[in-house]
C-alpha cells in the first residue's frame, strides 16, 4: 500500500499546460512587482531629457536604448506599463461591475426589463467598440480618467451577456423555488443564491478583460486621443517611436511593443488556466 | 383547508400539461396523489406550493384565494406551505453548509436570531449530526441532503407540507426515517400534507386518503 507507483508519473512529468501557467505567473508577478516597486525605489527621473544621448541603441547603461530626446527607454517602458496596467485593471473592474449588475438585473427581473436591456446591449454591440471608445474620449480633455471611462463603458456588454445567460439558467433551479417557498424576496434570491454562483465567471471575465483594456488604451493613445502625449504610456511610446523607426532605429518601437505583448499574453495564460478550472469541458476554446 | 379548484397548468398556455385538476386537503389530513411519471403531478404540487402560476383555476389557502405567485405571493402565504422536492442535489444551494441551508428561511424572513436553536432542534429530529451540519451539499449523501431539505421545509413551521416524490431517490431505511419525521410533525402541529408519488404501497400506508391522478383531472 505504501508505494504509490502511479503518483510518480505526475510528479516527474509536467504537462505543457503547467509550464505555461508557471511562466505566465512568473511574468505577471514580475510585471506587478516592477510597476509597484520601481517608481518609488529607483529614484530616477523618467522625464529627464538629455539631448546629447538621443536615440542611443541598447547599451550597458541604457539596456533598452534612449528615445529621441535622450530619455532612458527601460524606465519609460516601466512607467508606461504602470499607466497602461492601471487603466486596464480599473477599466476591467468597472466594466465587470456594470456588466454583472446589468446582466443579473435583466435576468432576475425578466419580462420587459430583460428585453429592453438586452436590445440596448445588442445595439451597443453592433457599433465597433473602438469607435464607441473614440466617441467617448473625444468628449473629454485627454487624461487617464476619460480613457478608463471610455474603455469601461464599451466593455461591459459581453459580461452582461455572460452573467445574464448564467443567471437565467440558475433561476429555474429547484433551490431557487425552495428559497422562494422559504419566504425569500427577489432581492434576497439574487444576492444570496444567484450572484455568488456567477461570481467566478464574472471574475474570469474581469481578468480576461485586463489585457484587452490595455490594448484599447494603447490604441487610443496611439491615435492621439488617449493620454496626453508627454505621459509615458505604452501607446504613446509606440506612437512617438514611429518617426525614428523609419530612420532605422528599431529599439524605441520594439521594447514598448514587447512590454505590451508579453504581459498581456501572461495574463491571458493565467486566465486560461482559471477558465479550465471553472469549466474543464471548454478546454478547446482556451487558447487566446 | 388547502383547496385546488379546476387547475389547468403547464409550461405553454397553448398546450397545458393537464386540465381541471381538483384536490382538497383538510388540516391534519395526509392526502396521497398517485400517478404515472410525466402526468403533471409535480406541476400540480408546484401550483399547490404557490411556485407555479396555473393557466386557469383557483387555489385557496385557509380561506384566502391566491392571486399572485412565486415571490409575488404574500410572504405569509408562501411560508405557510413547506415543500420538499424529489432531487435533494438540485434543491440545495451548493454554496451553503447544511446548517445555513436549514436556517436560510429563518434568515430570509428576518428571524435569523432563532436560527441556532431551531437548527439544533430539527437536526436532532431528522438525524443530522453536528459534523454533517458543517458540510456542504457535495460532501454528504443524497439521503443526508434530503434530511436537511426536509428540515429546511419545516423550519418555519408551515401549516401545510407538500412532498413531491420526497423519497424517490432514497433507500428504504431513510424513507422510513423521513416519513416518521413528517408524521411526527403532522401530529404535533396538525399540519395538512400533500404527498405526491408513484409508490402505491408507500402512499397507501402513509396517507389517510390516496387519490388517483386520473380521477382528479378532467380529460380534455
Amino acid at each position: 500500500m505504501a508505494d504509490v507507483v502511479w503518483r510518480s508519473h505526475g510528479r516527474t512529468r509536467r504537462s505543457t499546460r503547467t509550464v505555461r501557467v508557471t511562466v505566465s505567473a512568473v511574468i505577471t508577478g514580475a510585471v506587478v512587482l516592477a510597476v509597484l516597486l520601481v517608481p518609488p525605489l529607483v529614484r530616477l527621473d523618467q522625464q529627464a531629457v538629455d539631448l546629447a544621448l538621443k536615440l542611443r541603441p541598447p547599451s550597458f547603461e541604457h539596456p533598452f536604448g534612449t528615445d529621441d530626446v535622450g530619455r532612458d527607454l527601460l524606465l519609460r517602458c516601466v512607467y508606461g506599463l504602470r499607466v497602461s496596467l492601471l487603466v486596464g485593471v480599473v477599466a476591467a473592474l468597472v466594466a465587470t461591475v456594470i456588466g454583472t449588475a446589468v446582466g443579473a438585473a435583466a435576468a432576475a427581473f425578466g419580462g420587459w426589463t430583460d428585453r429592453l436591456v438586452m436590445r440596448l446591449v445588442d445595439t451597443f454591440s453592433s457599433v465597433p467598440h473602438l469607435l464607441l471608445g473614440i466617441f467617448v474620449v473625444a468628449m473629454f480633455r485627454p487624461g487617464v480618467w476619460p480613457v478608463i471611462v471610455s474603455v469601461a463603458l464599451t466593455h461591459w456588454l459581453s459580461t452582461a451577456r455572460i452573467v445574464r445567460s448564467e443567471v437565467l439558467s440558475l433561476r429555474s433551479r429547484p433551490y431557487v423555488d425552495a428559497a422562494i417557498s422559504g419566504g425569500a424576496s427577489r432581492w434576497r434570491v439574487t444576492v444570496r443564491h444567484l450572484l455568488p454562483a456567477v461570481l467566478p465567471q464574472a471574475g474570469l471575465a474581469a481578468v480576461l478583460m485586463v489585457p484587452h483594456a490595455m490594448w484599447h488604451e494603447s490604441a487610443l493613445s496611439f491615435l492621439g486621443l488617449g493620454l496626453p502625449a508627454h505621459q509615458a504610456s505604452l501607446g504613446n511610446l509606440v506612437q512617438t517611436a514611429r518617426g525614428s523607426l523609419l530612420a532605422g532605429d528599431w529599439w524605441p518601437t520594439l521594447f514598448p511593443g514587447l512590454f505590451l505583448i508579453v504581459p498581456t499574453l501572461a495574463v491571458a495564460g493565467l486566465a486560461g488556466a482559471w477558465r479550465e478550472r471553472i469549466n474543464p469541458r471548454r478546454r478547446s476554446e482556451l487558447m487566446l | 383547508m388547502l383547496e385546488l379548484h379546476a387547475i389547468t397548468a403547464g409550461y405553454d398556455p397553448r398546450a397545458p400539461v393537464f386540465h381541471g385538476a381538483s384536490l382538497t386537503i383538510a388540516p391534519g389530513e395526509a392526502v396521497g396523489l398517485l400517478g404515472p411519471s410525466g402526468c403533471g403531478k409535480s406541476t400540480l404540487a408546484r401550483v399547490a406550493a404557490l411556485l407555479h402560476r396555473p393557466d386557469a383555476g383557483r387555489v385557496v389557502v385557509d380561506g384566502t384565494e391566491v392571486r399572485r405567485w412565486r415571490h409575488r405571493a404574500p410572504r405569509e402565504l408562501r411560508t405557510a406551505i413547506g415543500v420538499v422536492f424529489q432531487q435533494p442535489r438540485t434543491s440545495a444551494d451548493p454554496r451553503l453548509r447544511l446548517r445555513d441551508l436549514i436556517a436560510e428561511p429563518l434568515r430570509a424572513t428576518g428571524r435569523g436570531d432563532l436560527a441556532a436553536g431551531r437548527v439544533a432542534e430539527l437536526a436532532a429530529a431528522v438525524g443530522l449530526t453536528d459534523d454533517l451540519l458543517g458540510r456542504r451539499p457535495h460532501e454528504v449523501s443524497d439521503g443526508q441532503l434530503q434530511r436537511a431539505c426536509l428540515a429546511r421545509a419545516l423550519v418555519l413551521r408551515p401549516r401545510w407540507l407538500v412532498c413531491d416524490e420526497m423519497t424517490a431517490m432514497l433507500d428504504a431505511s431513510t424513507t422510513a426515517a423521513l416519513v416518521a419525521v413528517v408524521e411526527a410533525y403532522r401530529r404535533e402541529r396538525g399540519a395538512g400534507l400533500l404527498v405526491v408519488g408513484h409508490d402505491r404501497v408507500l402512499l397507501e400506508r402513509w396517507c389517510d386518503r390516496t387519490e388517483e391522478w386520473a380521477d382528479r383531472v378532467r380529460t380534455p
